[in-house]
């Protein structure tokens, strides 16, 4: 296991590099100059060349990705420009609700999920089954901003059960904390749901219809016991693959979430820099999603390999 | 024990009646995704013959007007109409979806034909950059390179067209590999037919039926991505009209006006729906294997 997890980090090595080298490139995309781009047409030249010689775009392009990457092993990820403080501290500051509303949206959508995708395989072309496709179905094709709107209208503005906006931090105050993430949670929870109901039916599906339920049920085991015991066990594991693949998903969920809400977190900071035009926080926060990402995604496939023996010995 | 094999026996008749209904429902899907997408290409076609109104004409004493006869949807808070603004939102969905699922599968294709038939380092380097790609979630991505493009429709087309690239390389490269290792390919390469000549009539036509597949899924996935960043604010400007936008500038009145959210919504909805039971149909009609 040790050897293996080895393996996979140093395997993503290159495509590390190949992520900085684009984070860097990102900056010099921009149509004209990033300069102009970033500040007003008013600010005087003075600041516009301090600021050009700070981000060091006056000098050749190998030099300022070579500073850039020597900065960026050191564990400096630049400064924001407006508010002049490390990229760091402006993602320390908002990783708490982001980390909140992701587990307590996946809570939401397993227990959810769990109960409908069995149910919906146990008792197919039910009518049961028909709702559990159905829902499936509807939370794939609306969108995550769709799905927000609508819970805001129902339960904020027409039944006014939850606040439609705003952060209290439920360490603090747990019960306006989880009032104030339960619309935020709800709408990242419902699309994710729909997504692990549709795939833990057809693994149900197809872990029933194999040979060891048969031998099962011919021992005498109950419906219910058969489902637990044999079916679901061997039904997790394409979950747990499209778990891992949904976290890209999850990821921009959480923006357009963080954004409807107006969640202080690292989503909702990504689209103040994009709009800001705060070049060098941008490449910073998406720098740093980015290997969280990653670094998220091998963690899915060692767990992978940890739930089905059959990967690790390959 | 006993009821399991009571219950055994009476199974096949509420089956054989659920499987009926069940082909007659999803041979009612696919011609119901079809006309969903003509209807909305034909909107997007006819938009100035026959949007009732001018979409961006503004009407200050009739704004946040309810729905009645001369507005089916209502109007927003300037007083224009909503069903015209939703008929010429038609044209930027679909160009977005069509668009950047079009660049991606060129993109993409070349790609993975190059890395798959070149193999050895150019093979690496390709996959490489396209893991690099992958190593971004889609939509923080499409924001970032959203930004550098600058807001407009161009740029949201060509950030979702790199976003949607790897999928496609992938896909063509796995199937170049698959293909090269037939026997017709080998055969072609005995009687001396030159290299680009057997990629692009040997293996060509064998990869596109799964390119097709992915495209016409990844087509209605884009339409959501592109409502996405619209909502946001990136992709095409006020005033014209994208359901994104639309529904971003109608949130502030969901107490008053809900028609403003809810007809893009509705329109966005159907739209992505239609598309993916299309997309459902071309997998089935092309691979009855992935067939679920």
């Amino acid at each position: 296991m040790g050897l293996l997890i080895l393996r996979r980090l140093v395997a993503t090595v290159p495509v590390l590099v190949l992520v900085t080298a684009g984070v860097f490139a990102l900056i010099h995309l921009t149509p004209g100059d990033p300069i102009d781009a970033m500040m007003a047409e008013s600010v005087d030249d003075s600041v516009k060349r301090q600021l050009r010689s700070e981000l060091g775009l006056d000098r050749p392009l190998y030099l300022q990705y070579a500073t850039w990457m020597g900065r960026l092993l050191q564990g400096d990820l630049g400064r924001s420009i407006r508010n002049s403080e490390p990229v760091i501290q402006n993602v320390g500051r908002r990783i708490r609700p982001s980390l909140q509303l992701a587990g307590l949206a996946m809570a939401i959508s397993l227990l959810v999920a769990t109960p409908i995708g069995i149910l919906s395989a146990a008792r197919r072309n039910s009518a049961l089954d028909r709702v559990g496709t159905s829902f499936a179905l509807f939370g794939i094709c609306m969108p995550n901003f769709l799905i927000a709107l609508l819970l805001i209208f129902v339960f904020g503005v027409t039944l006014r059960w939850l606040p439609i906006s705003g952060y209290v931090d439920p360490l603090e105050e747990p019960w306006d904390g989880l009032r104030s993430l339960a619309l935020p949670a709800i709408t990242l929870g419902v699309a994710l749901a729909a997504v692990i109901t549709r795939t833990l039916r057809s693994s149900m599906l197809e872990a029933l219809s194999e040979d060891y339920i048969r031998t099962a049920r011919a021992k005498g085991l109950t419906d219910g016991a058969v489902v637990r015991r044999h079916a679901l066990r061997n039904a997790l594991i394409p979950v747990v693959t499209v778990l891992g693949l949904q976290l890209g998903t999850l990821i921009g969920g959480a923006v357009i979430t963080e954004y409807v809400f107006a969640l202080p977190g690292v989503g909702r900071l990504v689209v103040d820099a994009v709009f800001a035009r705060d070049y060098p926080l941008v490449q910073g926060v998406v720098l740093l999603i980015a290997v969280g990402f990653i670094m998220s995604n091998l963690l899915v496939d060692l767990l992978y390999g940890w739930i089905d023996p059959r990967i690790r010995h390959h | 024990m006993v009821t399991t094999l009571a219950a055994a026996p009476a199974r096949p008749l509420p089956d054989r009646r659920w499987r009926l209904i069940r082909r007659a429902a999803q041979s009612w899907l696919a011609p119901f995704g079809a006309a969903v997408l003509l209807l909305a290409i034909a909107a997007a076609l006819l938009a100035p013959a026959i949007s009732p109104h001018d979409p961006l004409k503004q009407d200050l004493n009739h704004a946040l007007a309810r729905p009645d006869r001369a507005h089916p949807m209502g109007t927003d808070n300037v007083g224009r109409d909503v069903l015209s603004r939703v008929i010429w939102g038609t044209r930027v969905s679909l160009t977005a979806g069509f668009g950047s699922v079009a660049i991606a599968v060129l993109a993409g294709g070349l790609l993975g034909l190059v890395a798959g038939y070149a193999g050895g380092r150019v093979d690496n380097l390709v996959m490489r950059v396209m893991d690099a790609v992958l190593s971004f979630p889609p939509l923080v991505l499409a924001l970032a390179l959203g930004a550098v493009l600058g807001a407009g429709l161009t740029g949201v087309v060509i950030a979702l067209g790199v976003v949607y690239t790897p999928t496609f390389a992938r896909l063509m490269r796995g199937q170049v590999l698959a293909i090269t290792a037939r026997e017709y390919v080998d055969a072609a390469r005995a009687l001396g037919v030159p290299g680009w000549r057997v990629a692009w009539s040997h293996v060509l036509p064998n990869a596109t039926a799964p390119i097709v597949v992915q495209a016409s899924l990844s087509v209605a996935f884009a339409i959501l991505a592109e409502a996405s960043l619209s909502f946001l604010g990136l992709g095409v400007q006020p005033p014209g009209a994208s359901w994104g936008s639309m529904i971003n500038a109608g949130r502030g009145y969901l107490q008053q006006a809900p028609w403003i959210v809810f007809g893009p919504g509705a329109a966005l909805f159907v739209t992505v729906v239609g598309l993916n039971f299309v997309g459902d149909a071309i997998r089935d009609a092309l691979d009855p294997r992935l067939r679920a």
